[in-house]
């Protein structure tokens, strides 16, 4: 059941990716391109994904157990901290480039073409690089004083 | 196209419903990059297959309505080293932020997650600034 109800959920995300438009290179850097000739199509599709989910958070909020039986997502304490930060722009900074975000690029392979597949292997190698990787950031970060430890506005709690 | 933007609020609900069943379903969130990285690092062990299962949905529902849609070239750039560096940025970075559009646009938005929106609003300006300097400056992307 739980592979089944993960499947469909894959399966839906794909398909609103494809008809929003968000595997469309050229239309999600139009849209990051804020200084070019800017297409706000996209601040739909967030928008019509966001606006749902806020009521469902305000559900899932009312419960201890998914209807599966597993424990609700827990909060992350609300710490902003270097990681976040620096990982978000360099994140930011490939889906510009490329104008593929993990969703989309997944989403497309099968007919994404040979740039669309050198595009998710040199991203699950990214992804399988990182661990290594944390380690000098945090001891290039060290002798800076940067820290960028925030209190959430009572708002975000 | 003049329409484009009811196609972007219609797959965006489709976005959202997916992140609803997954979340009321299975007690999860809907982070495209989290579900792919821990089966990548091995952190995502214990639940290997029903993050395998979204995936498979994920690859293999997109192409089954191709035909029935206008949309079917991603228009990438055919210049490999650029996909080479963005994919590498990709993965490094949504790693290290622990979430991309989804996990942390998507869902942290959502739940007005300090997190969730401190990260959305860093990768939108590293997007722009990549596109300032890529584009208007270097004329690469």
């Amino acid at each position: 059941m739980r592979n089944l109800s993960a499947f469909l959920s894959g399966g839906l995300f794909g398909a609103g990716l494809l008809i929003a438009g968000m595997v469309d290179t050229v239309k999600v850097q139009g849209w990051l391109d804020v200084f070019g000739n800017w297409d706000p199509q996209l601040a739909f599709v967030l928008g019509g994904a966001v606006l749902p989910m806020i009521i469902v958070w305000r559900l899932a909020a009312r419960r201890e157990l998914s209807l599966l039986g597993s424990p609700m997502p827990k909060r992350f304490p609300p710490v902003v901290d270097r990681e976040l930060v620096l990982g978000s722009l360099l994140f930011g900074a490939g889906w510009g480039i490329a104008g593929l975000c993990p969703g989309p690029a997944l989403g497309s392979l099968t007919f994404g073409g040979w740039g669309g597949v050198l595009f998710v292997l040199s991203m699950v190698a990214g992804m399988a690089l990182t661990p290594s990787l944390r380690p000098i950031l945090k001891r290039l970060g060290r002798g800076s004083n940067l820290a960028l430890q925030a209190e959430a506005p009572e708002v975000l709690r | 196209m003049e329409q484009d933007w009811i196609w972007g609020l219609v797959g965006g609900l489709m976005i959202g419903a997916a992140a609803a069943l997954y979340l009321l379903v299975n007690g999860r969130i809907m982070g495209a990059s989290g579900i792919l990285g821990g089966l990548v690092d091995g952190s995502g062990r214990n639940s290997a297959r029903e993050r395998g299962a979204f995936l498979l949905g994920l690859v293999v529902v997109p192409p089954m309505l191709v035909p029935l849609y206008r949309q079917v070239d991603t228009h990438i750039t055919t210049n490999g080293w650029l996909i080479v560096a963005a994919g590498l940025l990709v993965g490094v970075g949504t790693r290290l932020a622990n979430g991309c559009t989804s996990g942390h646009g998507v869902c942290g938005i959502s739940r007005f997650s300090l997190r969730g929106v401190v990260a959305t609003v860093f990768y939108l300006l590293g997007g722009g600034i990549a596109l300032v300097i890529g584009r208007h400056l270097l004329g690469v992307v």
